[in-house]
């Protein structure tokens, strides 16, 4: 245990750092894919400093939740994402909050996000939140059904407990699991507001859905959001890495060679699930909006099939 | 400090039910002058604050075997009997908590009731009653206070009686609550059998076997009417709003609370063991009331009405435990039951908060703004901050997010959904993963509806003239709403005290409890296993808050300092017009296309001018309320139709007067002559 807390540090700050470079590359990769050039891969970081030097614009009738949403927002995702273990297990706040709590966290983020959509009362800022809240209503049951799922294979809703099952012996190939994986995937898309559900480069104000909510943020408030949106991706992809990929991750004691090797293979499959991002992203259109439910559907009854088939298939005691 | 005797605890107990009555009396007399209904309401709070005291007392005193107090009233072959054990306690507690609160802010806003005189004497009444049905030891007992506090809630939701709507609301709710008392005492007669003992001590010695099936049945048909399982729901959307906020915080927040109890009392205590099947209709019908609850109160843009759906949402969460509890104890799964009894009551503490707190916002926006409907609504957190504030935690609170307490109840929910595997029936292990499903979209569903309640009512530009002119609303009534929010945060932070408070209760039902939570490192709560799961709420609330923090202080130090205000960008079309906002009713657009289909039978038809014509564009919103359409407009018609039959004989001639009665007699004759 007193070995965590460096390693907890460590990830706070590891998450915070990577998360622009992860969408740095994501952008990369799909540039290239469009035969592009594309923007350098710290290009995310510039932007973020760009944002902080510049004035906040406020709009006249914005009231302290407008103000106070994008540090609540960050905070919540930050924290999140400090929670799924990266590069290694066994991180002391872990054990505060497992997988549903994790869920929930973002939960926060997203009421913030659509409250904040909400208050100046413009039309694009509610298109956006009532969309959001629409997608969220099928996403968030379908990760949570996801999450059941591992929670009854591995017999834990903690993520180092999943994640040290997995690695273990009695972790078969299951079809439970791989039905997790696909819910999770597709959440992973409508939440981060990826092709084909939402698409960040947009610039066609009706197709806007996560973009339309922080229309009219400016300035610091804007970099806080958008580096909010990167934590959020870096985590979603360190909880599939870190659930269905869990090989090399250190667990606690592991020394420094197991702590490098552990943080080496971790930058290698972020970048991995980066690039299938991408690649996913180029190779698919973009969805209607009233598409997206179906979609999202599909997570959610493939996330009720896993749980049911472990629900039928356990032998009770 | 020394813990009273359970003699003297059960003593003050009934001595606050008469106080209460008192009150109710004087009410009557001085309730025309403001200062009147302020004293009467301030010595409300005094009461419950003490019966509060006591409960707590009670729960987690020394002995476990109640003190019972005979009364010198009642029938004359019956005992009645009150005092306390350790569920009525934990009850007593949550529903004097919530009433203490509700009645402190009644103290400044209950002068603003029209006609005083129809309110205040039933205030107490209202709260006497409920607290007879929780402290009785014997069905007679419970089944007066029942039906006292059901007519004195009846005379307040008809307090504004000027409005059609409230009389039909007060009817509806008349004829539901008479329909649940008769099937509760049919449940209390076979329980108590042929040899007729009612009191529930006699009732647990010797209840008749083989009637727990027909008891559960009548149990939840009895209490479910009353705390709003559907189908048995229609009345609590119009009658909760109908009468004045503090009151409808009380129906919804915690009248809902006594009829839980009531099904607790009967089901867990009374009825016997439990066969595994029983949890079938309960886990069935909470599954479908959560989804629906919510569904309709996304459809809802009356404020009050979207509270009252929701409550019906989570009477259904609440049901889910018991259900659960239930095929876990049945199966001798005790800790699993522990759990699920816990989730349960830890949720009905949390909903008479936060349901309150809700409740009493929306009053103080009625008050201010005289709208309840929020398409009038708009922009109040400019005019009315500590409102907005208090309403935004119980927002989250409802919603089951972090930090607050709704989430710890639905999390322990979960846990105890997910130890279910180890059930060895079939029927439940494929049912409670899709309740699990269900409940999982009704917490996401509900983050939607309040974020159009809060977002809709209190952010953006004022709808109307009544809206932008609101203003904050009094000292007591602020006072009132911090404090529920401040529980509710409080509860959501240290939950593992509310865990162990509740042992007691699953020890007295159950006999067991979960492990003691206190004890945990860092505040932590610990359900089953630490390598299981646990939720450390206020570790979580830290990290958010230093988080949050440190972003700050590291952007004030690093970023531009430089703020503008300016015109909405909105794309660079800003429009003047207020009407150009999202409204309830754009918000629940996609909500109602995705799932309103299938359930409201909703349909939208745009009708859309002639290219050159210049009439306006049309869209025309068609939404169904299947259920009361289905089942109760049948109802209806058909009692409709017999009365009109049985009407006509008041018409005949003295002949065929005679020839019927002629006939009746031969009938019974005959019928008597079969007999023997």
């Amino acid at each position: 245990m007193r070995t965590g807390w460096p390693t907890q540090l460590a990830q706070l700050i590891l998450v915070l750092g990577l998360a622009p470079l992860l969408t740095g590359v994501t952008r990369k990769v799909r540039a290239r894919l469009l035969r592009r050039r594309g923007a350098s891969v710290v290009q995310p970081y510039r932007d973020l400093l760009k944002l902080i030097r510049k004035e906040v614009v406020v709009a006249e009738n914005a009231s302290w939740l407008f103000r106070a949403a994008p540090y609540v927002i960050f905070a919540t995702t930050w924290v999140a994402a400090a929670l799924v273990p990266t590069f290694a297990t066994g991180l002391p706040l872990g054990a505060a909050a497992d997988l549903i709590v994790i869920v929930a966290l973002l939960g926060t983020a997203r009421f913030m996000l659509a409250l904040a959509g909400l208050d100046v009362g413009t039309s694009f800022g509610g298109i956006g939140s009532s969309r959001e809240m629409m997608f969220a209503s099928l996403a968030e049951p379908a990760m949570l059904m996801a999450v059941f799922t591992l929670s009854l294979f591995a017999g834990s809703t903690e993520l180092s407990s999943i994640s040290a099952f997995m690695l273990g012996p009695r972790a078969g190939l299951s079809i439970s699991v791989a039905l997790a994986l696909v819910a999770l995937i597709i959440v992973a898309l409508g939440e981060n507001a990826r092709i084909p559900v939402d698409n960040p480069a947009t610039h066609l104000e009706l197709t806007m859905v996560h973009e339309a909510m922080i229309l009219e943020y400016s300035g610091r408030h804007l970099a806080v959001i958008e580096a909010a949106a990167f934590v959020k991706l870096l985590l979603y992809l360190s909880l599939i890495a870190c659930v269905f990929v869990p090989w090399g991750t250190a667990v606690a004691g592991a020394g420094l060679f197991g702590y490098a090797l552990g943080l080496g293979l971790y930058a290698g499959k972020l970048a991995l699930l980066g690039f299938l991002l991408s690649v996913f992203e180029t190779a698919i259109a973009k969805m209607r909006v009233f598409r997206v439910p179906e979609f999202l559907g599909v997570a959610l009854m493939l996330g009720l099939l896993g749980t049911m088939l472990l629900f039928v298939s356990r032998a009770p005691h | 400090m020394s813990i009273p005797s359970p003699w003297l605890l059960s003593e003050l107990a009934a001595g606050a039910i008469g106080v209460l009555l008192m009150l109710s009396a004087l009410g009557s007399l001085i309730a025309r002058r403001p200062l009147g209904s302020r004293l009467i309401y301030g010595a409300c709070t005094l009461v419950c604050g003490a019966l509060t005291a006591t409960a707590l007392a009670a729960l987690l005193g020394p002995s476990p075997h109640p003190a019972m107090l005979q009364l010198p009233v009642g029938l004359p072959l019956d005992h009645t009997l009150i005092g306390f054990d350790r569920l009525s306690a934990a009850f007593v507690l949550i529903v004097n908590l919530a009433t203490a609160i509700v009645s402190g802010y009644a103290i400044g806003y209950g002068v603003h009731a029209r006609e005083p005189r129809r309110v205040v004497p039933f205030y107490p009444a209202f709260v006497a009653g409920m607290n007879l049905v929780l402290l009785a030891q014997d069905a007679f007992s419970f089944l007066i206070g029942w039906e006292f506090m059901s007519l004195a809630s009846w005379a307040l939701v008809v307090s504004d009686h000027t409005s059609a709507e409230n009389r039909r609301a007060a009817l509806v709710y008349l004829i539901m609550a008479t329909g649940g008392a008769l099937t509760l005492l049919f449940g209390f007669g076979l329980l108590a059998g042929s040899a007729g003992g009612y009191t529930f001590d006699e009732i647990r010695r010797a209840a008749p076997a083989g009637v727990g099936p027909l008891v559960l049945v009548l149990a939840l048909v009895g209490t479910g009417s009353k705390a709003g399982l559907v189908p048995l729901h229609a009345w609590l959307p119009l009658a909760h709003p109908a009468a004045p906020s503090h009151v409808s915080a009380l129906m919804s927040g915690v009248m809902t609370k006594v009829a839980v109890y009531g099904f607790v009392r009967i089901v867990f205590d009374l009825a016997g063991a439990p066969a595994w099947w029983w949890s079938l209709p309960v886990l069935l019908v909470a599954a479908v009331t959560t989804l629906l609850g919510v569904l309709y109160a996304l459809m809802e843009h009356d404020l009050k009405r979207l509270l009252a759906y929701h409550t019906v949402e989570n009477i259904g969460i609440i049901f889910i435990g018991l259900g659960l509890a239930l095929a876990f104890e049945a199966t001798g799964l005790k800790s699993a039951a522990a759990l699920s009894l816990t989730a349960a009551i830890f949720h009905v503490f949390n909903h008479s908060l936060f349901k309150s707190l809700l409740f009493l916002g929306s009053g103080a926006v009625l008050h201010a703004t005289g709208e309840r409907d929020m398409e009038q609504l708009g922009g109040l957190i400019h005019r009315m901050p500590v409102t907005a504030v208090t309403f935004l935690a119980g927002c989250i609170a409802i919603s089951a997010l972090p930090p607050f307490n709704g989430f710890v109840s639905e999390w322990l929910t979960f846990q105890a959904i997910l130890l279910s595997p180890q059930l060895p029936q079939w029927v439940p292990r494929l049912l409670v993963p899709a309740v699990g499903a269900t409940l999982a979209c009704s917490a996401a569903l509900a983050a939607t509806c309040f974020v159009k309640a809060f977002g809709i009512s209190f952010l953006g530009r004022a709808r109307s003239t009544n809206a932008s002119t609101a203003h904050e609303t009094d000292g007591f009534s602020q006072g009132a709403m911090l404090l529920l929010a401040c529980a509710c945060l409080a509860a959501g932070l240290l939950p593992g005290y509310v865990i162990d408070a509740l042992a007691p209760v699953t020890q007295l039902l159950l006999g067991t409890r979960l492990a003691v939570q206190s004890a945990q490192p860092w505040l932590r709560i610990v359900p089953i296993d630490p390598a299981r799961s646990a939720y450390d709420g206020a570790l979580v609330a830290v990290m958010i808050v230093v988080a949050a923090a440190t972003t700050a202080l590291v952007v004030r130090r690093f970023a531009s300092h430089a703020l503008r205000r300016s015109a909405p960008w909105d794309c660079g079309f800003p429009d003047a017009s207020t009407a150009t906002q999202y409204t309830a009713g754009s918000f629940a657009q996609p909500i109602r296309r995705v799932f309103g289909s299938a359930v409201f039978r909703a349909r939208e038809r745009v009708t859309m001018p002639e290219p050159g014509d210049s009439s306006p564009a049309r869209l025309e919103v068609d939404v169904h309320d299947t259920l009361w359409e289905t089942l109760y407009v049948p109802v209806v018609r058909l009692v409709d139709a017999v009365t009109e039959r049985v009407n006509r004989m008041q018409f005949l001639t003295i002949r065929s007067y005679l020839t019927l009665v002629f006939a009746a007699l031969v009938l019974l004759l005959v019928i008597v002559g079969g007999w023997r």
